[in-house]
Parts: C-alpha cells; sequence; structure tokens
C-alpha cells in the first residue's frame, strides 16, 4: 500500500483527489452483497450495452450511508440520449420495501470508468427520489488493472447567474461486514483459490483443522519478523512490541490440575452428550422396527 | 435422514457466490430472533446439476394487511428479473432454521409443491447460528421418491406409511453443495481481501461450547417429549384395539353358546347382528407425525454430534498446547 506522491499522479487525477483531499460529505459503507450483484448484473447486460445502471438501497445515518443492497434497471445508452426505465426502478423499489421496509434510495450505480453527461441527467432523475444520492462507480472492464470502486457526491458548481455546471466529488469508500457475511466471504474466497474454482463445504474437523493451520501460519510470520528485529535485520517498531507484548500477556497463566480438571469435565460433558444423542437415535430406530412389526 | 440414491434427477447443486450473500444478508436484517425467514431460488438445470444463480427473499409472513398476496409478489418479481437478464427459472427455495429445527409438516407440505411442479427442486437449510460458530453451513435437501407417492396419494395412515416402508432416514436426502463464481466476481473477492481492514475473529477456534450444547439438548428434550407422547397415543390405541377384538370374540361366543342353547330348546335362533357395527374400531392414529418428530430427533443427534467432534478435537489441541508450555 506505498504509493508515491508520483505514482498517483501518474494514474489519475481524481485519485489523487481521493488521497489527499480532505473529504467532505458522508462515508459511504459497502456491504459486499451490493459489489457482487453489480458484477453479476455486469455479466447478464444486453447486447451492446456498456455499462449497466442500477439504484442503490440502504440507510443513511448523520455521517455515513450504508448500502447494503442493490437491483438493476435497464436502460438504453447511446451517443445524444439515454433512456432509464423509471417505471421499472420504482416497481421494484416497492417489491424490495416489502421484504425490508427499512431500506431506502440512497442512491444509484453505474459500471464503468468515468463519469459522463449522460450521468449527470440520471443523477438529477435519482435526486427527485432521494436527498442527496449517491454515485457509486465500479469499473468492470478492469481498465487501470483494478477494479476502481468510488462514491461521489454531486455538487453544484460555477458563477452564480451564469451556466451552472455539476461536479461529482469524491467521498470515502469503506466496506462493512457482517459477521456471517465474513465468514462467507471467506469461504469465497478459499474458492477462488481452489485450482477449477469450485468448492465443496467441507466437513467439521477439518475445518478446524483448517483453522489452527492459518493461525499457526500467521504465528510464524510474528516469529519471522522477531527473529529480524533480534538479528538487526530490521529496525524494532515500537508500536508492534507493544502488541506483542499484549499477545504473551493474554495467554492465561492456569496452574497444572486446574487445566485438568477444567480439561476434564468439558470432556466429560461432551462425551455424555455424544452417548445421549447415539442412544436417542437408537431409539427412535427401533420404535420405527416395532411400529411396523 | 441423508441417504444419496442414485437415480434422482439432482445429483449436484452448484451454487454462485451471490446467492450465499444474499441468503446471509436476508437473515441478518430480517430474521433476529427464533423467525424463520424464506426466499425463492431461481436458476437453471444443466445435465444432472442445478445451478442456482440468483435468489430473492420473501416477505415475512406477519404481515397486517391480509389482502397481500404473495403470488403476486412473486409473479411481478420474476418478471422484472427477466428484464434484466436474471434468469427466471424457479428452482427451489430458502428457509433459515434455529439449531436445525427445521423438519415440519409446513416444509413437507412445501417441498412436495414444489417438487410437483418441478421435478428438481431442493430446499437450501441455511444454519446461521452454526455460521456463526465459523463456517458457513448450507444443506440442500430433497423428498425421496418413496415420499413423494405417499404424499401424492395423501394416505398418511399406518398400513400407507408400512406398506412404502419408510423409515425416518429414508424422508429426504441430501444433495451435495459446491459453490462457484465467475472470474468477474473472483477479481472482486481479490480486491476486497486487499482493501478490508476487518480482523479475522477466528469463532472457529473458540472453546466455549456449553450455550450451544444447553440450547440443542433442550430442543432435545423438547422433541423427545412429544415423541413419548405419541408413543403413548399409538399404545393406548393399541390396547384399546385389542381389548375390542376380545369384546368382538366373546360377543360372537356368546351368541353362539346361546344359539346352541336354543336350538337343543328348539326356539328360533337369534339373528346375527351385524358386528362390526356393533363394535366400531377405534381410529388409528397418524403416523406421519411420528415420523416427523424422529426425522427431526435424528437431526439434532447428527448436529450435537458434528458439534461435539469439533469441541473435542479443540480441546485436545489446547491440552498440547499447555502440556508444550508447562
Amino acid at each position: 500500500m506505498d504509493v508515491t506522491v508520483e505514482g498517483m499522479l501518474s494514474s489519475s487525477p481524481s485519485l489523487f483527489f481521493n488521497r489527499l483531499m480532505s473529504v467532505y460529505g458522508p462515508v459511504v459503507k459497502i456491504h459486499p452483497v451490493v459489489l457482487a450483484s453489480i458484477g453479476d448484473s455486469y455479466e447478464r447486460r444486453n447486447e451492446g450495452a456498456s455499462r449497466v445502471i442500477g439504484t442503490l438501497l440502504g440507510t443513511i445515518d448523520k455521517h455515513s450511508v450504508e448500502v447494503t443492497n442493490c437491483f438493476s434497471v435497464p436502460h438504453n445508452e447511446s451517443e445524444d440520449e439515454v433512456a432509464v426505465d423509471m417505471e421499472f426502478a420504482k416497481n421494484m423499489y416497492e417489491l424490495h420495501k416489502r421484504v425490508s421496509p427499512s431500506e431506502v434510495i440512497v442512491g444509484w450505480y453505474a459500471t464503468g470508468f468515468e463519469i459522463t453527461e449522460h450521468s449527470v441527467l440520471i443523477h438529477e432523475y435519482y435526486s427527485r427520489e432521494a436527498t442527496n444520492p449517491i454515485h457509486l462507480t465500479m469499473d468492470t472492464a478492469l481498465q487501470s488493472g483494478k477494479m476502481n470502486i468510488r462514491a461521489y457526491l454531486s455538487a453544484q458548481m460555477g458563477v452564480l447567474g451564469k451556466t451552472v455546471g455539476v461536479m461529482f466529488t469524491p467521498l470515502s469508500v469503506k466496506y462493512k461486514y457482517y459477521d456471517t457475511e465474513r465468514i462467507g466471504i471467506d469461504l469465497l474466497e478459499r474458492t477462488r483459490d481452489a485450482p477449477n474454482t469450485t468448492n465443496g463445504l467441507t466437513s467439521d474437523l477439518c475445518q478446524v483443522g483448517g483453522a489452527a493451520g492459518r493461525v499457526q501460519d500467521m504465528l510464524a510470520t510474528v516469529l519471522t519478523y522477531i527473529e529480524d528485529v533480534l538479528s538487526g535485520k530490521q529496525t524494532a517498531d515500537n508500536s508492534v512490541g507493544r502488541y506483542l507484548m499484549d499477545l504473551v500477556n493474554k495467554v492465561p497463566k492456569i496452574t497444572a490440575e486446574d487445566f485438568e480438571t477444567m480439561l476434564n469435565s468439558n470432556i466429560n460433558d461432551l462425551l455424555m452428550v455424544t452417548y445421549l444423542s447415539n442412544l436417542t437415535q437408537a431409539q427412535i430406530a427401533l420404535n420405527e422396527k416395532i411400529v411396523v412389526l | 435422514m441423508a441417504t444419496p440414491t442414485l437415480d434422482s434427477p439432482v445429483k449436484q447443486i452448484q451454487i454462485e457466490g451471490l446467492v450465499v450473500l444474499k441468503m446471509i444478508k436476508h437473515y441478518q436484517e430480517e430474521g433476529q430472533g427464533s423467525e424463520v425467514v424464506q426466499g425463492v431460488l431461481l436458476g437453471l438445470v444443466v445435465e444432472d446439476r442445478l445451478e442456482i444463480t440468483n435468489c430473492f427473499p420473501f416477505p415475512q409472513h406477519t404481515e397486517d394487511d391480509a389482502d397481500f398476496d404473495e403470488v403476486q409478489y412473486q409473479m411481478e418479481m420474476m418478471r422484472s428479473l427477466r428484464h434484466v437478464n436474471i434468469d427466471h427459472l424457479h428452482v427451489g427455495w430458502y428457509q433459515s432454521t434455529y439449531y436445525g429445527s427445521f423438519v415440519s409438516r409446513a416444509l413437507l407440505d412445501s417441498q412436495f409443491s414444489y417438487q410437483h411442479a418441478i421435478e428438481e427442486s431442493v430446499v437450501l437449510i441455511y444454519d446461521p447460528i452454526k455460521t456463526a460458530q465459523g463456517s458457513l453451513s448450507l444443506k440442500a435437501y430433497r423428498l425421496t421418491p418413496k415420499l413423494m407417492e405417499i404424499c401424492k396419494e395423501k394416505d398418511f395412515s399406518a398400513e400407507g406409511l408400512k406398506k412404502a416402508m419408510i423409515g425416518f432416514e429414508h424422508m429426504f436426502e441430501e444433495v451435495p453443495i459446491v459453490i462457484k463464481n465467475s472470474h468477474l466476481i473472483n477479481v472482486l473477492m481479490w480486491e476486497l481481501e486487499e482493501k478490508c481492514t476487518v480482523a479475522d475473529k477466528h469463532e472457529l477456534l473458540n472453546l466455549s461450547s456449553s450455550n450451544h450444547l444447553e440450547k440443542s439438548l433442550q430442543l432435545l428434550m423438547d422433541r423427545v417429549d412429544d415423541m413419548s407422547q405419541d408413543i403413548v397415543k399409538y399404545n393406548t390405541y393399541s390396547r384399546n384395539l385389542s381389548k375390542q377384538q376380545q369384546q368382538k370374540h366373546q360377543y360372537i361366543q356368546r351368541r353362539q353358546q346361546e344359539n346352541a342353547q336354543r336350538q337343543t330348546r328348539g326356539e328360533t335362533p337369534l339373528p346375527e347382528e351385524d358386528v362390526s357395527k356393533m363394535f366400531k374400531p377405534p381410529q388409528p392414529p397418524p403416523r406421519m407425525d411420528t415420523l416427523l418428530i424422529a426425522g427431526q430427533i435424528n437431526n439434532y443427534c447428527q448436529n450435537v454430534k458434528e458439534f461435539t467432534s469439533q469441541n473435542l478435537g479443540k480441546l485436545f489441541m489446547a491440552e498440547a498446547l499447555q502440556g508444550h508450555n508447562s
């Protein structure tokens, strides 16, 4: 994540603004389901359409806008004009409201790299639906090698009395996950690492083994860092040192006997429950057989 | 509960990551508490695979507008989705579950009507509590052909079930699930991993188990109580039946004796009365509920065993680490 100033300037001017300018406006928190939806609707776009647009749903806070859902809206775009199916958008919003009544329209999204004049028109429509809509772009064509996910707010600019233009000011984008969402994303990430991009859901003990393996990897990284610092290859960082001390202090000091008793009682509980469930299963199987007699 | 049959039309289910995320989000936002959330799965059938490419949630049934038309909602949703090129083929439905308690009459009926209309449909059971413990818990079930037959006949009596030889293990069959993502989504995953600063929480390595065990055992106990009540009912029924048979025999014997006596005395024998009308056989209790309860108990037991095996592994790991330290 070390980006030099030259690198920033050469990539694009708006990226430069994103890093250095103090951002005015709400923070945009996006859930991963929204991004997956946008990607999916881009893949299913009609022939000849170069980008897809859609509505963003979510909740508005004092300082942040949380985007939790979205749906795509069919539209036609050509050189001179753009047509958006407003009826469809209204209908879909009604249907979605039935399921989650707390979600409101917070803005709209478009795939693609730049903001065109058509976007201004579409943005105007959305400002009628929601106060201060945000505009999200996602570069699904990967023009710059990355999927730039950016959010904008529109602001009036120009000289009073003369032609007024619209400027899109960038907002900072954060990703918000529910706990279960994060677990889902972990699974999807593991899917992508598998050779033929498919993955079955593994059985229980394998999962524990996998999690233990991951912790082991993390410990190995920390150990290599410590050894490097000790041998002088890397300069010691005080904050990292403090974290390490926290880590070591967190390991609880238990005497061997206490630990034995805790362990044994837990194991006893688990074994008893296993025995009971096996007993119950045998019982119902027996019951079946007797009834059928 | 899961006996894979080789002659079913669907051998594997392929789900897109988007569907998984949508289900998780739906439960998280609308399903707190023990309410179940439901929704419809959309996709298509490819050879012997069922591909699920999208889904949409169903509003809760606890609406106060009684004229809420579910069918209309579904129709409108599917029509709109067709406009944006989303597969609009209905291939099943999903439901969230509370600690694994989903084997109920309602589920059976819904799945039967789905499978009757569309042969390849499945029900996806998403367990949010197990997922929150560290690994996504998603299972796909279909009704076995035997059970489909029975539901079609609507014959849930004891004789019907005996004829079909259905045990609680042959009610549902589990279909293996595979998750597949398109390349664009994979790129998105890479980006998110880079940018996201949410720390890994490792709930999977959590050692505490008593809360989960308590709740599971509670539910198991309730079901076992139901089961025992059912068994008592069945016992009383069979006792009544045998008592009635005895009474019938006694009556017939007495009749014959009397007739023999009358004949010796030279009188006309008494008419043979219709014995069956006098002794009406008691109603046999329905066996379907018993089957469902047995299936549910089996499911609970399976879940508990999985959970305990995981925890035993974790405890032994902790012991090894502690031994290492001391």
